[in-house]
């Protein structure tokens, strides 16, 4: 999928391009999510680590003048993880409602520290400087596709190693700890430690996802660490569910398409049309639209006699 | 002194009012095991309305207290209509799941009623403000108060001991404790939880309206105000304990005085040392204040 997405850019409009590179860096911060939500965890507050990628890459590049595009992208991503693994010792003691409060709590102390900063520009947040490849610095439509093709190889590298995550055992575990935790401590397996692994791996693919759409956007501001953005990430985890790696970019693509659709079709109104495809998700597609997927190829696989 | 004595009421006036708000969230969580985000939406129905009631009433030249009832009153039935359009209509379809598919299924409802808001009352703001107006000031020694925050504390102060002898001296009240307390003990005694929960939601809908009934003359009513005041009711309430009303009182106590404390002192602490104040309360006691930590049932 994503070779041919690669493939396809070039023939693309600006707008598509844009749009998806865009859905694919939000789409890594809902595969952390994915991640923590298959052992049954909601964080409310991955906005907390995309914002520090975001404003990782940012800052360097406003303070540093450095702005090599890979390298900016591996110091989001070490930033939000560093943050992760420091958070995660507070946060693997929760589940639950409280896992997502704390975590909506440490991210609206991040937004409201950024707000007060007024040499980070508060509320109107600051520009990113144009990001080069290597010493090669594109313009217009050449960085719109440097940028896109970026998202998509760090995209691509993220899902093959969450993939490895998935099957690994720590990986598989997370079922049964959604199902049921003490029996799994039962094993002599530690579970607040696998948990604190999930956030730290979360918080680095949040971080990773924050610091592309940074290059992508070229603004930074405290509104990216606001629980609404949080709120929005979990939404599309929703939308996607946890069955599959690639339900997470499947449904970010799913989610912008809808948003930006919403927002040409009935801008006044596209918070309803969200909360209505939220709601009705919920209700008819618990399990997101992976399951969907899952539940064709099943129906495909039956009528085969 | 000056400065502590201004801390102290403006953090009583904050208080107040983040009581208010909280009290119906932790009363609906408590019982039905639901952070409701939906809150936020009662919050901001309830202002709009007030608005719309001032208008009304001013419009029409009534006398200042008689207004103000209105007032409280159109909050409050904005309230129990949404709250029974709500728990009838979506909240009945998703009980049995996951406490958090429920929390995302208020946050979509929330999203909705935000442009609920815009159909009904327009993208523009409203000033309600002649109640606060009206009130007039009174001087203590150097410090300034309204008289609207006077009764805003007061209002407070009736719910918390309305709540309290409600809870511990009705019939009524003694089942929510029980439900609370533990659901299916309390169906297996007979107790009609079903009618519980649908109540309790509707109390604490008007109760969460009210708040923004009350709050309507203080601030401007306009897009967004929902928002805001759900992270900090769910800070009171995490801090005081879900579904405690002690708890929210003294979340409520804590948040207030800090953050008055922040803004008269530390001014560039004031939007986070609420996240601050939560997040320490959860480090030392997880569950929050005035709730014993629960057993694992295996």
């Amino acid at each position: 999928m994503f070779l041919f997405a690669a493939a396809a850019a070039p023939l693309l409009p600006d707008w598509v391009v844009s749009l998806v590179t865009i859905a694919f860096a939000n789409a890594l911060v809902v595969l952390g999510l994915v991640v923590l939500w298959r052992a049954g965890l909601v964080s409310f507050g991955q906005a907390l680590y995309y914002c520090i990628g975001a404003y990782a890459v940012a800052l360097t590049a406003r303070w540093t003048g450095f702005t090599d595009a890979f390298a900016l992208v591996v110091i989001g991503g070490v930033a939000a993880g560093l943050v992760a693994v420091l958070i995660g010792f507070l946060l693997a003691r929760y589940r639950e409602i409280f896992f997502a409060m704390l975590s909506l709590a440490l991210s609206m102390i991040l937004y409201g520290v950024l707000v007060k900063t007024e040499s980070l520009g508060s509320t109107d947040g600051f520009s990113v400087a144009t990001p080069t490849f290597l010493g090669y610095a594109p313009h217009a439509q050449a960085l719109g596709l440097s940028l896109y093709w970026l998202t998509l190889g760090v995209d691509a590298i993220g899902a093959v190693l969450i993939g490895v995550y998935f099957r690994s055992v720590a990986g598989a575990l997370a079922a049964p700890i959604r199902d049921n935790e003490i029996r799994v401590e039962f094993l002599g397996v530690s579970v607040t430690s696998i948990i604190h692994t999930k956030v730290v791996i979360a918080g680095i693919l949040g971080g990773l996802g924050g610091a592309l759409a940074a290059l992508a956007i070229g603004h930074v501001d405290p509104n990216m660490s606001y629980w609404t953005t949080s709120g929005g990430f979990v939404f599309v985890t929703i939308l996607a569910g946890a069955g599959s790696v690639a339900a997470a970019f499947v449904g970010s693509l799913v989610f912008e398409a809808v948003r930006s659709f919403a927002f040409d079709v009935m801008a006044q109104l596209w918070q309803m049309t969200l909360g209505s495809v939220l709601l009705l998700t919920i209700l008819f597609l618990p399990d997101g639209l992976g399951s969907l997927v899952a539940r064709l190829r099943r129906r495909g696989e039956a009528k085969a006699p | 002194m000056l400065t502590a004595s201004a801390i102290l009421t403006d953090g009583l006036v904050y208080a107040a009012y983040l009581f208010i708000v909280a009290i119906g969230l932790t009363l609906i969580f408590g019982v039905m095991k639901i952070l409701n985000v939906t809150h936020g939406s009662f919050y901001a129905f309830g202002a709009y309305g007030a608005a719309t009631a001032v208008g009304i009433y001013t419009n029409a030249d009534w006398p200042a207290a008689a207004g103000f009832l209105f007032m409280i009153l159109m909050g409050l039935a904005v309230g129990l209509v949404l709250g029974i359009i709500l728990e009838r209509g979506i909240l009945r379809l998703v009980y049995g799941k996951d406490e958090v598919i429920i929390v995302l299924v208020t946050y979509a409802t929330f999203l909705i009623l935000e442009d609920v808001i815009v159909l009904i009352w327009g993208p523009q703001s409203y000033a309600a403000y002649q109640p606060m107006v009206s009130a007039g000031n009174i001087e203590i020694g150097d410090l300034v108060l309204s008289n609207y925050d006077i009764v805003l504390v007061a209002i407070a102060a009736l719910l918390a001991g309305l709540a309290y002898w409600a809870l511990k001296f009705t019939r009524y009240g003694r089942l929510l404790t029980t439900v609370i307390f533990d659901r299916e003990t309390a169906a297996a005694f007979g107790v009609n939880v079903t009618l519980v929960y649908t109540v309790t939601f509707i109390i604490g809908a008007m109760l969460g309206a009210l708040g923004g009934a009350v709050m309507a003359p203080k601030i401007a009513v306009t897009l967004g105000i929902g928002v805001e005041v759900i992270v900090l009711a769910f800070a009171v309430v995490a801090i005081g304990g879900m579904g405690s009303i002690e708890g929210a009182l003294v979340g409520a106590l804590i948040v207030g005085i800090c953050r008055a404390a922040a803004v008269h002192l530390v001014p560039q602490i004031e939007l986070f040392v609420i996240y601050g104040v939560m997040a320490l309360v959860l480090v030392v006691r997880p569950y929050g204040l005035f709730v014993r930590a629960q057993p694992r049932k295996i």
